[in-house]
């Protein structure tokens, strides 16, 4: 299986606070990568650090062929191939769901008006959401916004998406609404990688495990590592989980 | 001698205009290089901020007399002599005007939180398109509500370009006052049309800002 994501030997600093300290994982197409950890192990900023909203200060990065370490990074292109939904959502409030879809299709893919609407209509009923295309997003629960957002990016056909803590402004039950419309992206094939807290999630859906301590990789596996940590600091970690 | 009449109101009412057309070419020709300079003060480029920081700095930092006599002898020592009056003026509010939009303009831009510039650049839409679809309807909304308030401010202002010989309401007054010498009477007729110029601005400004307050919740 060809990897879609490789970090290698990745280092990051804000100022004097070291981040991320030599992290590498890979993520293989079609592979849902869950990273998990304690806040401020850096799992946020790897995340970011792939769709290349940070800078890293060492290492290499490659993403679905692109090398994200390189200064001369063509990032538009990059972006094409990489969606990430934010843990604030972050739809652009002056729009609605069906205009917040439309916007990327039509601005970076140049698809005709009327093309990108029947695309929008396509995403939102993958999500759930076919009846709320005219609303604005302060007109919808925080579920659904995360929802529409997933959606948006859903509308650019990524490689790859990135999750970046979802579902945590979220109460139990919009999270599972917004958890069930990942599951389903995985089970379609999609290639993900989530920073996540949700441990019962991470179990179920992630072909691979990341746990992150330290700004280092502290253990990797299946799912069911969660089950048998092999480092006390993951046993710890899992056990206030529980 | 005679006292005040129809004539000079009439003569009034007429440099109103040139107030207003004043007011309009400082807003129009400020709110161009204003705008200029707001994106360049928030640009990543260093050199570009600083740029612009310099020029909102000077602006701001120097009374609008002194840009308004530096201009128009300045156009003349570089070599027009005859300056017009009214480019002199122009000249001078434009760049009164530009400094203080600049401001105004880059807070209401960086008032969109960051998080909307970053979705934006990650569905990958080129600067121009996140700007122009993303950015600005929203900045916009905030910063109306200043925009209007300032034009008050441009409106009142204008009465300094008397000092370089332009003809408008305050320099009006004036002449009217040097023939009948009525002070009091003429001043309070400008100061009652200033206001009647400047009321409903400062009105719509204040219920533009209730209006998109209450939107924004």
């Amino acid at each position: 299986m060809s990897a879609v994501v490789k970090l290698s030997n990745v280092h990051k600093s804000f100022g004097t606070n070291k981040v991320l300290d030599g992290v590498s994982f890979e993520v293989g197409r079609g592979e849902v990568a869950a990273v998990i950890g304690q806040s401020g192990s850096g799992k946020s900023t790897a995340l970011r650090c792939i769709n290349a909203l940070e800078t890293i200060d060492g290492g290499t990065i490659d993403v679905c062929g692109h090398a994200v370490h390189d200064a001369k990074l063509d990032r538009r292109s990059l972006r094409r191939d990489v969606g990430i939904v934010f843990q604030s959502y972050n739809l652009f409030p002056h729009l609605t769901a069906e205009q917040n879809i439309m916007l990327a299709p039509s601005c970076v893919k140049k698809v005709s008006k009327s093309e990108a609407r029947d695309l929008a209509h396509d995403v939102l009923r993958r999500v759930g959401l076919a009846e709320k295309a005219g609303h604005f997003p302060e007109q919808l629960s925080g579920g659904q916004q995360q929802r529409v957002a997933i959606a948006r990016s859903l509308a650019m056909q990524p490689k790859l998406m990135l999750f970046d803590e979802v579902t945590s402004a979220l109460d139990p039950q919009l999270t599972g609404e917004v958890l069930k419309v990942m599951e389903d992206l995985a089970r379609g094939g999609m290639t993900m990688i989530l920073v996540t807290h949700e441990m019962a999630f991470a179990r179920k859906v992630a072909s691979q495990v990341v746990y992150m301590h330290k700004g280092k990789v502290w253990e990797t596996g299946p799912g069911s590592m969660l089950d048998s940590p092999k480092t006390a600091e993951l046993a710890d970690f899992v056990g206030s989980g529980l | 001698m005679p006292s005040f009449s129809l004539v000079h109101l009439e003569f009034l009412g007429w440099a109103a205009m040139w107030t207003l057309g004043l007011s309009a070419i400082a807003f129009i020709g400020g709110g161009l290089v204003g705008f200029a300079v707001a994106l360049m003060r928030i640009s990543s480029v260093h050199w570009v901020r600083y740029a612009a920081i310099a020029y909102i700095q000077v602006v701001q930092g120097t009374p609008l007399l002194i840009l308004l006599f530096l201009i128009y002898f300045g156009i003349a020592i570089v070599g027009f002599q005859e300056v017009p009056a009214i480019i002199a003026a122009g000249i001078g509010l434009t760049i009164y005007s530009s400094g203080f939009l600049a401001e105004i303009w880059r807070g209401c831009l960086q008032s969109v939180p960051k998080t909307q510039w970053e979705a934006a650049e990650c569905l990958a839409l080129t600067p121009w398109q996140r700007m122009t679809r993303v950015i600005l309807p929203q900045a916009m909304r905030i910063a109306t509500p200043p925009t209007v308030g300032f034009l008050v401010q441009i409106v009142k202002n204008t009465s300094l370009a008397s000092v370089v010989g332009f003809v408008e309401l305050a320099q009006a007054g004036k002449l009217i006052n040097n023939s009948i010498f009525e002070p009091f009477t003429v001043f309070m007729v400008v100061a009652a049309i200033y206001f009647a110029i400047c009321f409903p601005l400062s009105t719509w400004s204040r219920r533009l800002e209730r209006k998109l307050n209450v939107s924004r919740r």
